[in-house]
C-alpha cells in the first residue's frame, strides 16, 4: 500500500530545490558551461545538435542529464507504483507548444531552470527573463481561469508509457557506443562540438548520476518551476515556489563558495543584453509552459511516469531547437538571431490562439 | 446527494481549479473529487486544507482516487 510521500511536503520541496541548487553549480565546476549547470532547454537543444537535427557546431552534445531526468523519474514512478501510461490530450497542440516554448527559451538563452541559475550566478539579464516568465505565466493563468483545457488523457498500453524513457535509453546507448573523440567533430552518427558550450561538459557518468538523482527526487516532490509561479498567481499558494526559492538561494551560496558568482549585465556566459527580447522570449516560453501544464523539467519527469502527452511536448522542444537553429531564430551572445523577432511574434499569435479557442466543459 | 467533480485525466492545475470552484459555489457541506494521479490527489488535498476543508476520506477508485471533502 501507499506510504506517505515525505517529498511532497513543504520541507520536501525545499530540500529537493536546495539539492538541485547545490548540484547545478557543481556540474558547472565539473565542466558544464557557465551558469548552465543544468538547463533543460539548452541541453535538449544540444541533443538536437548531437543528432544533427540542427548543425550549429557549438551546441552539439548528447547531454546525459536529460536522459537521467527521464529515467530517474521512471525509476521513482515504478518503485512507488505511480507509473501510469496515459496520453491523448491534444498531442499535436502540445507538440506545437513545445516547439514555441523552445523557440522562446532560445531567444532568452535558457529555460526557467537556467534563468534561476543565471540569477544565482549574478547575471542581471536573468531578472528581465524571470519577469518575462512571470508575465507569460500570468497570461496563462487568465486562460486557465476562463476554462482553458486541452481535454482529458486516456489510459494507454503499458509500453506506450515507456516510449520516451526507451528513446532516452537509446540515446544513452548511442553516447556510450559513439563517445567523443578528441579533436573530431563527429563519431559515426553523433555530432560533437570542438568549441563553445557544446564542448563543455562534466564527465558522462557524473552528469548521468546527477540527472538520475534529480529525476528520481523531482518525480516524488513534483518540482516545477512554472507551477511555482503559476500557483502563486492563481491560488496564492507558496508550496512549489518554496522549491525554486531554495534552488536559487542554494545555487547562489554554492556559486559564491566556488568563485562562480560574477554580478553584472554585460559579458555574462551564454547570455545577451537585449532586454526587450530577453523579456519577450521568456514570456513566450512561460505562456507555452503554462498552457502545457508544466515547465520543461516537469515535462521530462511526467514523461518518465508514463505521460505520453508530456513526452510529445519534449519531442516538440527538441524539434523546436532544430527549427530555431536552422532558421536563425535562436539568440547568441551577440544578440537575437536574424528571425528571432518574427519567431517570437508568431509564437505569441499561435499560443494566444490556442488559449482563446481551446476551452472544454469539464463538468 | 453530494456532487462529484470528475478531474480524471486533466493536466495541472485543472483538478485544483475544478475543486476550488466547487468549494466556492457550495460554501460548505461535502463533495467528492475523482482524480487519476497521486500528484492531483496531493494538490487537491493541499488546496482543500488551505481553504479550511477537511479531506475526510481518500479511497482508491479504478486507477486513481476518490477524495471526499467536507466543511462545516
Amino acid at each position: 500500500m501507499k506510504m506517505r510521500n515525505a517529498l511532497a511536503t513543504p520541507w520536501g520541496i525545499i530540500g529537493v530545490g536546495a539539492l538541485i541548487g547545490i548540484l547545478a553549480p557543481l556540474l558547472q565546476k565539473w565542466g558544464n558551461p557557465g551558469n548552465m549547470g543544468i538547463c533543460v532547454a539548452c541541453f535538449e537543444r544540444d541533443i538536437a545538435g548531437a543528432l544533427g537535427l540542427h548543425r550549429a557546431e557549438v551546441v552539439q552534445y548528447m547531454r546525459p542529464e536529460i536522459i537521467g531526468f527521464v529515467l530517474g523519474s521512471l525509476a521513482a514512478a515504478l518503485i512507488f507504483r505511480e507509473f501510469r501510461p496515459r496520453a491523448g490530450s491534444a498531442p499535436i497542440v502540445r507538440f506545437i507548444l513545445g516547439v514555441f516554448a523552445m523557440i522562446g527559451a532560445l531567444v532568452f538563452l535558457g529555460c526557467p531552470w537556467r534563468a534561476l541559475l543565471r540569477l544565482a550566478g549574478g547575471d542581471g539579464n536573468a531578472i528581465v527573463g524571470l519577469a518575462g516568465l512571470a508575465g507569460g505565466i500570468f497570461i496563462g493563468t487568465l486562460f486557465l481561469r476562463g476554462g482553458y483545457s486541452l481535454g482529458r488523457t486516456e489510459k494507454m498500453h503499458y509500453t506506450a508509457g515507456l516510449v520516451l524513457p526507451l528513446v532516452m535509453l537509446g540515446f544513452l546507448v548511442l553516447a556510450l557506443v559513439f563517445p567523443a573523440i578528441a579533436g573530431e567533430p563527429k563519431n559515426d552518427i553523433l555530432f560533437y562540438s570542438l568549441k563553445g558550450p557544446g564542448s563543455m561538459h562534466a564527465p558522462l557518468i557524473v552528469s548521468l548520476v546527477v540527472g538520475l538523482a534529480i529525476g528520481f527526487l523531482a518525480q516524488r516532490s513534483r518540482f516545477c518551476t512554472m507551477g511555482a509561479i503559476r500557483d502563486l498567481i492563481l491560488f496564492r499558494q507558496t508550496h512549489l515556489f518554496l522549491g525554486i526559492v531554495a534552488l536559487a538561494v542554494a545555487a547562489f551560496i554554492v556559486n559564491l563558495a566556488l568563485g562562480q558568482f560574477h554580478a553584472g549585465f554585460a559579458g555574462q556566459p551564454v547570455a545577451h543584453t537585449m532586454h526587450v527580447w530577453n523579456f519577450l522570449g521568456m514570456a513566450l516560453a512561460g505562456l507555452a509552459f503554462a498552457l502545457a501544464g508544466g515547465c520543461p523539467g516537469r515535462q521530462l519527469f511526467l514523461a518518465g511516469e508514463g505521460d505520453g502527452d508530456a513526452a510529445i511536448f519534449v519531442v516538440g522542444m527538441i524539434v523546436g531547437a532544430g527549427i530555431a537553429h536552422n532558421f536563425g531564430l535562436a539568440s547568441s551572445p551577440q544578440g537575437i538571431g536574424p528571425h528571432g523577432m518574427a519567431a517570437v511574434i508568431t509564437g505569441f499569435i499561435v499560443c494566444l490562439a490556442i488559449g482563446f479557442t481551446m476551452r472544454m466543459r469539464t463538468a | 446527494m453530494s456532487t462529484t467533480v470528475d478531474a480524471r485525466g486533466l493536466s495541472c492545475p485543472q483538478p485544483v481549479i475544478l475543486a476550488m470552484n466547487q468549494m466556492k459555489s457550495q460554501g460548505s457541506g461535502e463533495f467528492t473529487v475523482l482524480v487519476d494521479t497521486d500528484t492531483s490527489k496531493e494538490n487537491v488535498s493541499r488546496a482543500a486544507r488551505s481553504k479550511g476543508w477537511e479531506v475526510s476520506a481518500i479511497e482508491p477508485e479504478g486507477d486513481g482516487y476518490r477524495l471526499t471533502l467536507k466543511k462545516g
